[in-house]
C-alpha cells in the first residue's frame, strides 16, 4: 500500500505524512522507511501508541504520536488571501500534512466510522489520502467522497482480501475473509 | 513531541474559537539530532506560524530564533540550522499544552500529547 503510494504517485518521500488510527504504527513506520520527512501517528488507544513508539525506536525511526480521537481532531487552519498575486483565489497555506494514510475501523460496531476518518483526512491532507474500505461499500464511498466531502478524485487502486480471524468478537457473522479496496483520494 | 507537531495542534474543545497556539509547559525535554533537509525546510516555512514556533522554542530554553522571519532568510545556512533545530530536534518529553481560551491542560507524557476530550467537551 505504502509502496504504491510512493512509487506510482510520489506521495511519501520528503513529505509530511499522517497515519490516522495508527495502531502499532505499521503504516507510519512504512512511510518513514520510504523516506517521509515527518510522520505523525494518531490513535485513540494509548496502549497502541506505546507499542508504536517502541516499534519505531526498534528501527531507529522517530515518529510523532498524538493521543486523540480522530472525530475530535482539530488542527490549525490558516487560510490567506493572496489578493495581489492571484486575485479572488484563496490560497490554503495552512495544510501542513501532505498525505494521510489509514486503515480505519470498518464501522463494524458503529456504522460508518471509516467515513468519519475519511472526512477528517480530506480536511487535513493537501495532496492525497490512502485508505482501505470494504469493497461492498464501494459506490457509497465514491459518492460520499466526491459529493459530500468535496474530494477532487476518488479511485480504487486495487482490491485486497483481508483475513479477519477472531479479531472482532462482536461480529454477528463469522466473517473470516472480506474484500477490501485500496483507495486514493485527492482532497 | 516536536515543535512541528505543536505548530499543527489546536485546542479541540467544543466552542473554543481561538485554540491556537497552545501554550507550552515543559518539565522534561530532550534533543535528538536529525539530518537537515533544506528543501523540506523551504517547503514548510510558509506554513509555519512563526511566532508560535519562537515562543515554543523559548519554552524549551532555545532562544536563537529571530522574532521575525521572512523567506529571504532561507538562503542563510545559519538560519536554516536554527530553524531545523527548533522545528525538528527539540522534543518535549513531559509537560503540558494549555488551551489559550479556557486554560484546560492537555498533558504530554513520554513525548505523546493527550488530546482526548472529556464527554462534556465534545
Ligand atoms: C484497523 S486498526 C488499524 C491499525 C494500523 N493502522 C494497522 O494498519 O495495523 C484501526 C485503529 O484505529 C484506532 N481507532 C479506532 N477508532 C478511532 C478513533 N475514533 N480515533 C482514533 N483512532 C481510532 C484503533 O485504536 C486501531 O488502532
Amino acid at each position: 500500500m505504502m509502496f504504491q503510494a510512493q512509487n506510482s504517485f510520489g506521495d511519501i518521500s520528503g513529505k509530511v505524512v499522517a497515519d490516522f488510527g495508527c495502531g502499532c504504527g505499521t503504516l507510519g513506520v512504512a512511510s518513514a522507511l520510504l523516506g517521509a520527512e515527518y510522520v505523525v501517528g494518531i490513535d485513540i488507544d494509548s496502549q497502541a501508541l506505546e507499542t508504536a513508539s517502541l516499534n519505531a525506536s526498534d528501527l531507529e525511526l522517530d515518529i510523532n504520536l498524538i493521543w486523540c480521537d480522530i472525530k475530535n481532531l482539530k488542527w490549525r487552519v490558516n487560510v490567506k488571501f493572496e489578493l495581489f498575486l492571484y486575485p479572488m483565489y484563496l490560497i490554503d497555506v495552512g495544510k501542513m500534512v501532505d498525505t494521510v494514510v489509514m486503515n480505519p475501523p470498518f464501522g463494524t460496531r458503529k456504522k460508518g466510522s471509516d467515513m468519519d476518518f475519511l472526512v477528517a483526512a480530506l480536511k487535513v491532507a493537501s495532496q492525497a489520502v490512502y485508505s482501505l474500505h470494504k469493497t461492498s461499500t464501494r459506490d457509497h464511498v465514491k459518492r460520499t467522497a466526491l459529493r459530500d466531502f468535496n474530494a477532487k478524485s476518488a479511485d480504487v487502486l486495487c482490491e485486497l482480501r483481508f483475513d479477519v480471524p477472531q479479531m472482532y468478537k462482536f461480529h454477528k457473522k463469522k466473517e473470516v475473509d472480506i474484500a477490501v479496496d485500496l483507495w486514493r483520494f485527492v482532497p | 513531541m516536536r515543535l512541528l507537531t505543536h505548530n499543527m495542534l489546536s485546542s479541540n474543545i467544543k466552542g473554543v474559537t481561538n485554540g491556537f497556539p497552545l501554550r507550552l509547559q515543559v518539565e522534561k525535554s530532550v534533543e535528538k539530532e536529525v539530518d537537515l533537509n533544506p528543501d523540506f525546510l523551504k517547503n514548510i516555512f510558509p506554513k509555519i506560524e512563526w511566532k508560535a514556533l519562537v515562543d515554543a522554542s523559548h519554552a524549551l530554553g532555545y532562544p536563537e530564533l529571530p522574532d521575525d522571519a521572512e523567506p529571504s532568510m532561507l538562503d542563510s545556512h545559519d538560519f536554516l540550522k536554527k530553524f531545523h533545530h527548533a522545528l525538528l530536534e527539540l522534543h518535549v518529553e513531559e509537560g503540558a499544552l494549555i488551551c489559550p481560551e479556557t486554560g484546560r491542560n492537555f498533558p504530554i507524557n513520554k513525548g505523546i500529547p493527550n488530546m482526548l476530550l472529556h464527554e462534556d467537551e465534545v
